[in-house]
């Protein structure tokens, strides 16, 4: 007789997944009810998504008071783990899904393609990405990352207009598919040699090994792993598919790649590697630092020869993720007191980017739509449309890391992490590459106002893109200026 | 916009290595101290760095000062910069962010880091007297008499940084001394610069000539700020130059010997150019040259007052830059084997 009686489900407690099961019931909703009726007037898919998301974000929050110092709590079987360092994240990625759709609203009204399709999808990256960030088991982690992924090649080649849009989607997939098949390679070696895929019996399992015990599998599955996130999270030398993506893909697309994507694989990479597999650091400690070296130079340096502003800001957004690396190798100095330090810059940093490029592609996408986003159309923006110049330039700056913005304070956080553990030849990369950087940001705003001819490019009216250009640039200057708002809840982690 | 983007890269660069450097310093402090502290006089008291971690410390943040003085060979954002911006642009550069490198060398490269300060100290003079050198004989050359300001900016700080890292009270006196003295003599001549532009269109030393016969008063104001910026006794710029000069050929004798090369190439460029724009027949184009305004002429009067001023008594302004002077030396002193030569505790005019 098969036991199926005698299986037991897990104690689940609702509450704690309730910003999880919101965002569900909206996609659901959206997706159903959305195919079913007539198509609502405008605005109305989008307002569905920002409620959904909106109420998400309170729920997470409630659950982030709610929660003790340092606490941790295992969720639906221990496949799931909420602690502050989590919520944070999932935060980030809900507030981010919010002004995303904001942004698609204005951007489907002007291709015509208004419809509940891309935003029920946007909600499903969203589920996946929680997933990621709260998963305490590789192979819930995977599920995450698969719903994450799968939602995002449909994101990407859903301009349907566009041959470019769909190529990406396909060249996305096909990347993205091997990059899962590594990945899920390394959790099956990891598995082999710890007899588990939870994250805690994990770090057991590899920390009672023998040294020298089965260790080319270890090594191999650690590889593995880490070659599968690098590619989620595009480090140098597997990014080569960002720029390509993030062209053809629907420009506000491609700022949720940037935020919520960045966030959700950065968390799940940071919660696998310094809990699950952080007795073998000595082995994966040095690949991190040699990553982070080619990431920061080579995506800030191919950055400054592109001539297409949504190449230039792939190549830009590499180069920001070889800084969370910097902060992520400061983690990895367990022996040292200042390793939390790390763990909160990254937090930070993931933060503070996620509202940044956002801002930054809504910019581009009120002004150039999804057609070809040369630094030509940015021409003589600053006369045309000076309050959409002047947010650009707030943001291009913060992203260069200037003072006085939001920006300064995450290349701050990162670099005196870096200090604090005294990895110094990395912070001097890492800073010779944000000034590398600020050139590719210096470009385009002095194309924007310094530049006579006018661009051919009319700003399409943008009523719900304005308000998350005008939110994402009054963050940008909020933290730059007073800094706690933010660094008191990252401090918690 | 090529002069901006240029200055702009440069000194972020500048900057990023000391970002880099003043978070190593709280955090290598902290040893010291006990707690994490970004309190400037905390760190220079309590903390003992070791001698190479101090000396690359050191570097970190004298790369940033370097720049922005700007030291030999970082310099070459200046000239651009000082052409292309407008008059106004010219003088704030030349009158306040030139001097937070000069400023940010003693106030952080030396107090926080005596030892190393004591220890680059040839390097720093050889720099140092090489753009004095450099920036004279290129400033000979320029045919644009804004560039030819610009360069002489090069070799005046050259002088500040030789004096700062002189370590006497004369010396680091005069740099202080000269710190002000530049700028509000290069100021002054950027101001005019900027007049001769408004009136000819043109910067160019080859297309002016003969102003003087046509704007004498103009002329008269210009030889008194030319004379202090070359260092004619009487005028202020001679309190500055003479007191780094001085000061520093105790502890610098063969530098300050080719340093004193500068002051006649000095005279030599700057009278040159005098003598290629306000002196001779005016031609056609100049013999418009509109004389001072009165507005423009009040401009220039509080500036010669204060050259003048400072030049015949600089008591008032020396006595105020001494007592720092003197705890900053005493501060290196109580913390390295540097000890002042005999000779320079008479600081005293």
């Amino acid at each position: 007789m098969l036991a199926a009686q005698s299986f037991v489900g897990p104690a689940i407690d609702w509450y704690r997944l309730s910003n999880i099961l919101v965002i569900l019931g909206g996609a659901l909703v959206l997706l159903l009810v959305g195919s079913l009726t007539p198509k609502w007037p405008r605005g109305m898919y989008a307002l569905g998504a920002a409620v959904t998301t909106g109420a998400s974000a309170v729920l997470t929050a409630l659950l982030w008071r709610d929660l003790g110092e340092g606490q941790s709590i295992a969720l639906v079987g221990n496949a799931l783990t909420l602690d502050h360092f989590g919520l944070l994240s999932t935060f980030v990625m809900t507030v981010s899904v919010l002004l995303v759709s904001l942004v698609v609203n204005d951007h489907l009204e002007r291709e015509g393609e208004d419809g509940p399709e891309v935003y029920g999808l946007m909600l499903s990256a969203l589920i996946g990405g929680i997933i990621m960030v709260l998963a305490n088991d590789l192979l819930v982690l995977f599920l995450g990352l698969e719903t994450l992924s799968l939602a995002f090649y449909l994101l990407v080649a859903s301009s349907r207009k566009r041959s470019t849009s769909g190529e990406a989607g396909l060249k996305y997939f096909i990347l993205g598919g091997f990059a899962s098949a590594f990945f899920l390679y390394g959790i099956a070696l990891i598995f082999g040699v710890a007899g588990s895929t939870n994250l805690p019996k994990v770090a057991d399992g590899l920390a009672r090994l023998n040294v020298g015990t089965s260790d080319s599998m270890v090594l191999a599955g650690v590889a593995l792993l880490l070659v599968g996130f690098a590619f989620k999270v595009s480090l140098v030398p597997f990014h080569v598919w960002t720029p390509d993506v993030y062209q053809g893909a629907p420009t506000p697309i491609t700022a949720l790649m940037a935020s919520v994507g960045k966030v959700a694989a950065f968390s799940a990479l940071a919660r696998v590697f310094l809990t699950g597999l952080s007795s073998r650091a000595d082995d994966w400690a040095p690949a991190i630092y040699a990553l982070a070296v080619v990431t920061l130079v080579v995506g800030s340096v191919v950055a400054v020869v592109q001539t297409d502003v949504k190449r230039m800001l792939a190549y830009s957004s590499i180069s920001h993720a070889g800084f969370i690396l910097v902060g992520l190798e400061a983690a990895t100095h367990t022996s040292s007191s200042d390793a939390a330090l790390g763990l909160s810059s990254i937090s930070s940093y993931l933060f503070i980017y996620s509202l940044l490029v956002i801002g930054t592609f809504a910019v581009v996408a009120v002004v150039v739509g999804d057609g070809e986003a040369t630094l030509d159309s940015f021409n003589g923006l600053g006369k045309s449309n000076p309050v959409l110049a002047f947010a650009m330039t707030v943001l291009l700056l913060a992203q260069a890391g200037v003072p006085v913005t939001s920006g300064f304070i995450a290349k701050f956080g990162v670099i005196s992490s870096a200090a604090s553990v005294e990895s110094y030849p990395l912070a001097i990369v890492a800073m010779v590459a944000a000034v590398v950087a600020a050139y590719v940001y210096l470009r385009v705003i002095i194309q924007m106002w310094l530049e006579g001819r006018e661009s051919k490019h009319k700003p399409a009216p943008f009523p719900s893109s304005l308000i998350v250009i005008a939110l994402t640039t009054t963050a940008t200057i909020t933290i730059g200026l007073i800094p706690g708002l933010l660094l008191d809840f990252t401090a918690q982690l | 916009v090529y002069a901006a983007t240029k200055f702009f890269l440069y000194t972020m660069a500048g900057s990023a290595f000391m970002l880099v450097g003043i978070v190593a310093t709280a955090f290598i402090a902290r040893r010291d101290i006990g707690v994490l502290t970004f309190d400037l006089v905390q760190i220079a008291e309590k903390s003992n760095f070791g001698v190479t971690t101090g000396r690359w410390l050191f570097v970190a943040f004298i790369i940033a000062f370097a720049v922005k003085v700007p030291l030999f060979p970082l310099h070459t954002w200046l000239p651009d910069a000082h052409t292309q911006a407008p008059t106004g642009g010219s003088v704030i550069l030349a009158g306040v962010l030139l001097k937070m490198g000069t400023y940010g060398m003693l106030r952080f490269g030396i107090y926080l880091f005596p030892e190393a300060s004591v220890w680059a100290r040839p390097v720093m003079y050889t720099l140092a007297v090489i753009g004095i050198i450099y920036g004279a004989i290129a400033a000979t050359m320029q045919k644009d008499l804004k560039r030819l300001v610009a360069y002489s900016s090069v070799a005046h700080l050259g002088f500040i940084v030789l004096g700062t890292f002189a370590l006497t009270n004369q010396a680091i006196t005069g740099g202080v001394m000269q710190n002000i003295n530049h700028g509000v003599s290069t100021g002054a001549l950027f101001l005019m610069v900027g007049m001769i532009y408004e009136r000819r269109h043109t910067r160019a030393i080859a297309e002016l000539k003969g102003i003087q016969a046509v704007a004498p008063i103009f002329a008269g104001f210009f030889t008194v700020v030319m004379l202090s910026s070359i260092g004619l006794p009487g005028l202020n710029g001679f309190v500055g130059e003479f007191l780094v000069l001085i000061g520093s050929f105790q502890t610098a004798r063969w530098w300050v010997v080719v340093a004193t090369v500068g002051v006649i190439l000095a005279a030599l460029y700057l009278l040159w150019a005098y003598q290629r724009v306000f002196h001779g027949e005016p031609d056609e184009a100049n013999s418009s040259f509109k004389e001072l305004t009165g507005r423009e002429g009040l401009l220039l009067g509080v500036f010669v007052a204060i050259i003048v001023f400072t030049g015949v008594y600089p008591k008032p302004m020396l006595e105020r830059i001494e007592p720092s002077v003197k705890s900053l030396i005493e501060h290196v002193e109580s913390r390295t084997d540097y000890r002042q030569p005999e000779a320079a505790h008479g600081g005293e005019e």
